[in-house]
């Protein structure tokens, strides 16, 4: 057990938790809310196990339809966006991405900006279209996923900042 | 076989994925298609626990209104007995017990979703309580939705405001009855279906629930009527009710357990096999 998996155990415990008791509840403007708890795929290390990343992701998901008696709508999202998280790291931060490891919770550059927009995009259109499942409501789909996107994206960014860790060198 | 493991091996994480999405596919459909199947619950011991501890937070919040909600309730009652015409009558409590059907369990809601178009309730007591699948939950205003898993402590039950609840109810003037649904859109309105077209339905009549739900009793307030739409392709009107509930903010109810369903759905099953 080095300290990247314990911070890793405890971030994932921190955001199920705050998602369940905060932003679930936000019900902005009867139907937005944001899903920050996904922050845990986005800031999985780099060089991580993917295997690793997967069955955490699903993890994660079936917690959150648990919580929110969705089936497996989360889970479905989340492993989806933890699988596409390497050709999302290639869109954005160029093909030699491994080598000049990327750190997500640092200053935020227009990389970082986009990779994050394209995750939270990714997750969000997924989870929508599952949760309704209908194509009746198509704009309802469309306009869920828009608002709720730029409502994580922020409050992504925002936590990152929030919970940087203090500069040591 | 050797190169089978290789390929398993070369392609562990896409496998992985595969599988994975195939799961997280299969609840979801199942969840969706037939409210019997799903799995994935709130009524299990974490979730539920951790819904109770966050309630108990949030109970304090709503002190106010819970209490002026059980204060009107009293006042109603009360002015129920007080114009009983004779007030020296009282019933045989032998005789209620014979013929009741109803039992009533009393609850509370720990966790209630509205933002979805499929929302369900979490309540604090579960089969130990007495609790069971396809029982009512109502509170002083009116109907919320029924019971649809129970694990020891804890229950799931589909609200009003779920496109897959279907309740039947009727208008109280009229007696003509049609099918609660949902449409998905606002909190405050449901949709009341297949009310016939020679009904005579007027703005702001009372709905109540009908003498066909074996889940409800009959007579128990859900809204008035807020708006009709006649469809031209079918002889029915569809009506918009406004919920006298604000599904928004629930705290304790009642549980309402119909002791004659087992009754009446083996008589139908009956009918069904010949």
């Amino acid at each position: 057990m080095n300290s990247a998996v314990i911070v890793n155990i405890i971030r994932f415990i921190l955001l199920i938790l705050a998602q369940v008791a905060i932003f679930n509840k936000i019900n902005f403007l009867g139907f937005i809310n944001p899903y920050p708890y996904i922050l845990f795929i986005i800031l999985y290390p780099v060089n991580g196990n993917k295997n690793g990343l997967l069955l955490a992701s699903f993890l994660l998901g079936i917690t959150m339809d648990m919580f929110s008696n969705s089936g497996g709508v989360h889970a479905a999202a989340c492993v989806t966006l933890a699988y596409l998280r390497p050709s999302f790291f290639k869109f954005s931060f160029g093909l030699s991405y491994e080598y000049q490891t990327v750190k997500i919770n640092n200053r935020l550059t227009p990389e970082r900006f986009s990779f994050i927009l394209i995750s939270v995009l990714t997750h969000h259109i997924i989870l929508f279209l599952l949760e309704i499942f209908r194509f009746s409501f198509f704009w309802n789909i469309l306009v869920r996923t828009v608002l709720s996107t730029i409502f994580t994206l922020a409050l992504c960014i925002l936590l990152i900042y929030l919970f940087k860790p203090s500069k040591k060198n | 076989m050797q190169q089978l493991f290789v390929y398993i091996f070369k392609n562990s994480t896409r496998l992985l994925f595969l599988l994975l999405l195939v799961v997280s596919l299969v609840l979801t459909i199942q969840s969706h298609s037939f409210h019997r199947s799903q799995v994935i619950s709130s009524a299990n011991f974490v979730t539920g626990g951790v819904y109770e501890r966050i309630n108990s937070v949030n109970e304090y919040l709503n002190l106010k209104t819970e209490n002026e909600g059980l204060a009107n309730e009293n006042a109603r009652l009360k002015s129920l007995l007080f114009n009983f015409k004779d007030t020296t009558k009282v019933i045989d409590k032998e005789l209620l017990s014979r013929f009741g059907n109803y039992k009533v369990f009393q609850s509370k809601i720990i966790n209630n979703t509205y933002n979805v178009h499929e929302n369900f309730l979490t309540i604090n007591s579960g089969s130990l309580n007495g609790i069971k699948p396809d029982m009512g939950v109502m509170n002083s205003k009116g109907i919320i939705g029924i019971v649809e898993h129970t694990s020891k402590n804890y229950a799931t039950v589909i609200s009003v405001l779920n496109v897959k609840s279907q309740i039947n109810a009727k208008i109280k003037k009229t007696s003509h009855f049609g099918t609660l649904t949902w449409n998905g859109k606002s909190t405050g309105y449901v949709q009341l279906i297949d009310i016939p077209r020679l009904a005579t339905v007027k703005k702001g009549d009372t709905i109540i629930t009908g003498a066909q739900s074996i889940i409800f009793p009959e007579n128990i307030n859900i809204g008035t009527i807020h708006k009709i739409y006649t469809d031209n392709k079918t002889n029915y009107f569809t009506i918009d009710v406004k919920l006298f509930n604000d599904m928004t903010s629930l705290g304790h109810v009642y549980i309402i357990e119909n002791k004659d369903r087992k009754e009446v759905l083996q008589l139908e099953a009956q009918n069904k096999d010949e």
